[in-house]
């Protein structure tokens, strides 16, 4: 046996016991798989559940500029709105709305722009600063919003409305299960890519760029170019979150490209806890349901937004780490890379 | 012919000419000190070296390239490495990780992507951590380490991929006697493999370790030789003895 070898053989091993972080994400699956079934006969329950699920997906594609790769992007809305319209459009222009060729259709366009927006903010001979791409996106999203509330051809100001239902073949999905059953496949799948993308040798590149990416340079990585990578992929997610989002809605409008709807992304993903995937997911959960709680109680019905933003300044503010930051050590929350033999 | 090659390197800020026709050789296997007072320009012609910033005149060549515009991406690739003045360890990640970022980057994108060089990895990883120490602290984090292993585990993680000149910018600031001392015991063996141009106050430390300095004193180089050559410059004594 070489030193190497048994020097190989004393790395650490992946049995640690980290156990909370799976753990809350199997509760969380395990609840969304039985939410259609526990709500099943009340409509109004499935559709916030179904807006949730679609939701998490912008709130993920945040989480994977900020919370791993340390990119501001207020943003992400862009992305996502422009693939709303590019579905609705399809529908109404090319009577298509099969879900095979539209979901694919929206993240190859959320990618496409998402890719030429780092190539202007993130692959120019100077390195950016955050600032520069946090007000370069914020610009972009803002920009976009007052573009289609101008242009005629999307509907102006008033959007794009009765966007043609996603089908499969015959089968249309109108709200319900059925369309939960989508939206809970596309979470599910793009969090375990996420997931295996961030816990990859790669996903070790971006946890060490957010910490100094001076550090990564003098490495020998190229920074900018895993920077617009990861910010392309996100944009891939935020494609695909808009899409379900206008078939879901039947409506898509220029506020759904705006910094509103990037910075709500924002807050999602801070309130549950950014840089874990599954907080971004809870975050979402949370502030839609408390919303949709507080706006159904008589007592509070008039002033409910003025209590939730309370309740959000509070935990951004006094607990960074968001909520699953309550239960998730800082030493599980960063977990390990080199472990695996 | 010499592993690095300076030519009349000059960098100015503004106003202020912090390094004025800088001539420098390195030759592969020694280790070369950068001495003089403070402000007189050791770690900016480091950082020039490394990439952090260009100079405003002058060129750059090493392992026979000109690099002299090249990003620092490029430079480390070709075989330079550095460890910064301030400790610029990842603290968010585990000290075994820190090695391996520094290790993994001789894999393409998709390699990265699919973990495929994370297993063939853990050997070079733990001799990297063994030589400096630091085998038994693998898994605690980096920013747990005390400030001397922090330093040490960033020489480990510039020496990891195996460069053929490394840069330390006061490798023993803030470090005890004790620890000044075994950071030059664990720096001679790597000799053999790898020149070094080291920034230093410690006068004693650097004389035990190196075979050539250059002496820079307000941007400009003072004196350059052997070790003995140098305590012998007139020069060089007076700067010493008047300044420092």
């Amino acid at each position: 046996m070489t030193a190497a070898t048994s020097l190989a053989q004393a790395a650490p091993r992946s049995a640690r016991p980290f156990r909370v972080l799976p753990a809350v994400e199997l509760a969380t699956l395990a609840g969304l798989v039985a939410a259609p079934f526990v709500f099943g006969e009340r409509a109004e329950l499935i559709t916030l559940m179904t807006n949730i699920l679609i939701l998490s997906l912008l709130a993920i594609s945040f989480d994977l500029c900020w919370g791993f790769s340390g990119i501001m992007s207020f943003g992400q809305a862009l992305f996502f709105g422009v693939s709303s319209y590019v579905v609705g459009l399809v529908g109404r222009d090319l009577d298509f709305s099969q879900l095979w060729g539209t979901l694919p259709l929206a993240m190859l366009t959320g990618g496409v722009l998402a890719a030429a927006m780092a190539a202007f903010l993130l692959l120019g001979r100077k390195t950016p600063t955050s600032i520069f791409v946090a007000f370069g996106t914020l610009t972009g999203a803002y920009a976009a919003e007052r573009l289609v509330s101008g242009w005629q051809y999307v509907g102006a100001g008033n959007g794009l409305s009765s966007i043609k239902l996603m089908a499969f073949g015959d089968y249309e999905f109108v709200e319900g299960q059925a369309f939960y059953t989508v939206a809970l496949i596309a979470l599910v799948l793009v969090y375990l890519t996420s997931r295996w993308l961030v816990r990859s040798q790669l996903g070790l590149v971006l946890a060490g760029m957010r910490q100094n990416e001076e550090r990564l340079a003098f490495f020998g990585y190229r920074v900018q170019v895993f920077k617009a990578l990861v910010f392309t992929a996100a944009g891939v997610v935020a494609g695909l979150s808009g899409a379900l989002y206008a078939y879901h809605q039947g409506f898509t409008g220029p506020s759904n490209l705006g910094p509103g709807l990037s910075t709500t992304a924002v807050i999602y993903c801070l309130f549950g806890g950014s840089g874990t995937l599954i907080g971004p997911v809870l975050g979402t959960a949370a502030i839609e349901g408390l919303s949709f709680v507080l706006s159904d109680t008589e007592a509070v019905r008039q002033f409910w937004p003025v209590i939730l933003g309370v309740v959000l300044l509070i935990v951004v503010m006094f607990q960074p780490s968001g909520l699953l930051g309550l239960v998730l050590s800082t030493r599980e929350r960063i977990g390990s890379y080199g472990k695996r033999r | 012919m010499a592993l690095l090659e300076l030519r009349g390197i000059g960098k100015r800020y503004g106003p202020l000419q912090a390094l004025e026709g800088v001539d420098l050789d390195v030759v592969a296997g020694t280790f070369h000190g950068l001495i003089g007072p403070n402000g007189s320009g050791k770690s900016t012609l480091l950082k020039a070296i490394a990439g952090a910033h260009l100079p405003s005149a002058g060129t750059i060549a090493f392992d026979g390239a000109d690099i002299t515009a090249a990003p620092p991406y490029q430079r480390a690739r070709r075989g330079l490495s550095l460890k910064f003045q301030i400790t610029a360890v990842l603290p968010e990640l585990s000290v075994y990780d820190n090695v391996l970022l520094a290790l993994q980057t001789g894999g393409s994108n998709w390699e990265l992507l699919g973990s495929r060089t994370r297993v063939g990895l853990a050997g070079a990883v733990m001799t990297a951590l063994d030589r400096f120490r630091l085998a038994g602290r693998a898994d605690d984090l980096a920013g747990e380490l005390s400030h001397g292993e922090q330093q040490w585990l960033e020489i480990a993680m510039a020496l990891a991929p195996g460069p053929k000149l490394l840069l330390l910018d006061e490798p023993t600031g803030g470090m005890s006697p004790e620890e000044r001392r075994v950071t030059g015991e664990l720096l001679l063996p790597i000799k053999q493999h790898c020149a070094l141009i080291i920034v230093e106050h410690d006068l004693d430390f650097i004389k035990n370790i190196c075979d050539r300095l250059t002496v820079l004193d307000q941007g400009r180089v003072l004196g350059d030789g052997t070790v003995d050559e140098i305590e012998r410059n007139q020069r060089v004594q007076e700067i010493y003895t008047s300044r420092v």
